[in-house]
């Protein structure tokens, strides 16, 4: 058991998503929902209702055909590591961070869906239960034992894959690895990308992917200026994506979000 | 039919026409227990907020009524404290409004939550770094407080009063009003700074985000001070429209125009600190965050023009209005700032709430408007009818207006002085 009163940063798990690779397929989404046993959309879900907790943006450079250039921007919970804007409103500490693994954690079971959390979050990140989680006939053979369905009336948002993060700790206990030192798992939507352009690890562990990718010239974060020290970081070669993680500006978007 | 219910020494209209009265108000109220079921039954589906726009028209609302309420405490604060004994002609109905508007505000919550049986978790696992936990028990202290309150006034009823225990009762409670005046004093003071404080300490929201004083942002106290501003304007509104609707002098003119300059004087502090913190927020706070103040007004249609409606058509000249005392003796002068004072607070909430959300945080997102549902109108208009109800039955079987018997006997008296001078 890990000291609650002195939490070790035993590990701080974060990713790096390389935009010039992305090709806006989706699988991500799709490995995602199945993994986090995210429910089919319901019929009056819309755009804005609906849950994904991995959401593709298509995001052009805003000039006019020959010059015109898009790519897909992949947005999930960034995982703020300082000052995280949702942990701290949260009237009944629904929200934490996880000291061991830089994880913001998410309890259904305590959230009272004020949505406050949601507000808060400046990459839209959180997602609420509008409707009551239902699958078709026979669907429900395919969820995730792992994982525990959400009730209608709470938030929820990505957790890194919790689920698969407690297996490999459970493995990793039965092999005899003491629970102080971090463990090797990957995210659904890490395993489901078919070009590579996540890579996932502990960023505390300079040999990581994730790690040196984040040191990288072309990596950058979004909204970096709120100081929130996001863990997913981004890549793109090309400035004119890397300017888009700066803050918007006005009438400068029109293309509406993809997923 | 209910005579022996209504005080002596006031006239309160037929009871067929009182119940003429209130029959469109229980069919409002109604329709909304419906509208706000439907809510509870089928879920927050049937409202028109989103994964985006997490708040609506509920949390403005609430935000706004319970700013215009907080005359209830205000007002108690400078008569039992401050000593404004003036002020004790419109305690009683400051207390009615209050008492309304927060437990309207409270219902209303109660509904906008996913999942309202577990209210109690946030006595249970309290975040004491949270705005809102501060705002949940400063509200549910002080709902408390007013309810205390309001047991005395009711427990005046005419017909009440007949039991000798409900006197003594309510004699002993009033020996606390000074202690139950200070703690709702206390507890006012914060829950309206906390409601501040819930956007002012969004990090993620650079429109609303605001630096201050240690944990407070600088909203805690604006917001405070606009709650004090428009409370007293709120229960002179109130009292207006209630001389109005039944045609009877209840307070003494003086009382009105005692509580504009009070307004007017707290709003003038009000609209100087709120351009202070919009400068600073303007030059400072924002464009730290990478986020230049101007962009968010360059999204249509909210302009430079709300930041002005707000601090000056809405917050300046009403409080000009207020401070002058020739403008401020004039009902028609003094009513409308009055009216313009409470708009500029409500206001106040709309931007706080509405625009904050409206207003999109990463470059490649789009600014998004939301139009309430039916059903979260329907569930609003419950409220307001629940308050007009409230109010009507505490204004029919209760003495919210002490003066109310006097200023009958005067104006009785000089009606009746030229007829026997000229019988003379």
């Amino acid at each position: 058991m890990i000291s609650q009163k002195n939490p070790v940063k035993i590990a701080r798990y974060g990713m790096t998503i390389d935009i010039d690779r992305c090709n806006g397929c989706g699988a991500c989404m799709v490995a995602c929902a199945v993994e986090n046993n995210i429910p089919p959309a319901h019929a009056g879900a819309s755009d804005r209702k609906g849950i994904t907790w991995i959401r593709v943006f298509k995001v052009d450079n805003g000039a006019e055909y020959p010059a015109k250039r898009s790519v897909f921007i992949p947005v999930l919970c960034q995982q703020c590591d300082h000052d995280t804007p949702c942990v701290h409103v949260c009237p009944q500490q629904a929200v934490d961070l996880d000291p061991a693994t830089g994880v913001v954690g998410q309890m259904p079971e305590r959230c009272l869906g004020c949505r406050y959390c949601m507000a808060a979050c400046p990459y839209h990140a959180r997602y609420f239960n509008w409707w009551d989680p239902e699958w078709p006939a026979g669907m429900e053979k395919t969820l995730n034992p792992d994982v525990a369905p959400r009730m209608r009336g709470v938030v929820e948002k990505c957790n890194f894959c919790h689920g698969r993060w407690h297996a490999a700790r459970e493995s990793a206990a039965a092999a005899g690895k003491p629970n102080t030192e971090p463990v090797t798992y990957t995210p659904a939507c890490v395993e489901a990308c078919p070009t590579g352009a996540i890579q996932f690890g502990d960023l505390k562990d300079p040999a990581s992917a994730p790690a040196q990718a984040a040191q990288k010239p072309e990596a950058f974060r979004l909204l970096e200026k709120l100081g929130t020290e996001p863990k997913i970081y981004y890549r793109s070669k090309r400035e004119w994506v890397r300017g888009i993680a700066s803050a918007p500006k006005a009438g400068a978007r029109k293309e509406p979000a993809r997923g | 039919m209910d005579k022996e219910f209504i005080a002596r020494g006031v006239r309160r209209c037929s009871t067929p026409k009182f119940l003429l009265w209130i029959l469109p108000w229980i069919g409002l109220a109604a329709f909304g227990l419906y509208a706000a079921g439907l809510c509870l039954v089928k879920g927050l589906n049937q409202t028109n907020m989103d994964n985006r726009f997490a708040f609506g028209l509920w949390i403005f609302l609430d935000l706004a009524v319970i700013a215009l309420g907080a005359g209830a405490f205000f007002t108690g604060f400078l008569l039992y404290i401050l000593k404004l004994d003036a002020l004790k002609q419109v305690i009683n109905s400051a207390v009615v409004i209050g008492l309304v508007c927060y437990s309207g505000a409270m219902c209303v919550l109660a509904v906008d939550v996913g999942q309202p049986l577990r209210a109690w978790f946030t006595f249970w696992y309290p975040n004491v770094h949270s705005m809102l936990t501060e705002v949940t028990f400063c509200i549910s202290c002080y709902l408390t407080v007013l309810l205390v309150e309001y047991v005395p006034i009711l427990l005046r009823n005419r017909k009440l009063r007949q039991v000798p225990s409900f006197l003594v009762f309510e004699f002993e409670l009033h020996k606390l009003i000074y202690v139950l005046a200070g703690v709702g004093t206390f507890l006012s003071f914060f829950h309206q700074g906390s409601l501040g404080g819930l956007y002012g300490v969004l990090r993620g929201r650079p429109f609303a985000f605001r630096e201050g004083l240690a944990v407070w942002p600088s909203t805690f106290f604006l917001f405070i001070l606009s709650a004090a501003a428009v409370g007293p304007s709120f229960v002179l509104l109130t009292t207006w429209l209630v001389e109005k609707i039944t045609r009877k002098r209840l307070v003494e003119a003086r009382v009105l125009e005692l509580l504009g300059r009070i307004s007017g004087l707290l709003l003038a502090v009000y609209v100087l600190a709120k351009s202070l913190d919009t400068l600073v927020w303007i030059n400072r706070t924002s464009p730290e965050t990478g986020f230049p103040a101007a962009q968010y007004y360059a999204w249509k249609p909210f302009g430079t023009w709300i930041l002005l409606a707000e601090i000056v058509l809405f917050g300046l000249v009403p409080a000009l209005i207020l401070l002058t005392p020739r403008l401020r003796a004039r009902r028609a002068w003094l009513v409308p700032a009055a009216a313009m004072a409470c708009a500029g607070v409500a206001l106040n909430r709309f931007v706080m709430t509405i625009q904050t959300l409206a207003v999109p945080t990463l470059s490649f997102d789009r600014y998004l408007s939301y139009t309430p549902s039916w059903q979260e109108v329907g569930t609003f208009l419950a409220v307001a009818a629940y308050g007009v109800l409230v109010y009507s039955f505490s204004f029919r079987y209760l003495q919210i207006f002490p003066a109310e018997r006097e200023l009958r006997f005067e104006a009785e008296q000089a009606e009746e002085l030229p007829v026997a001078a000229g019988r003379n």
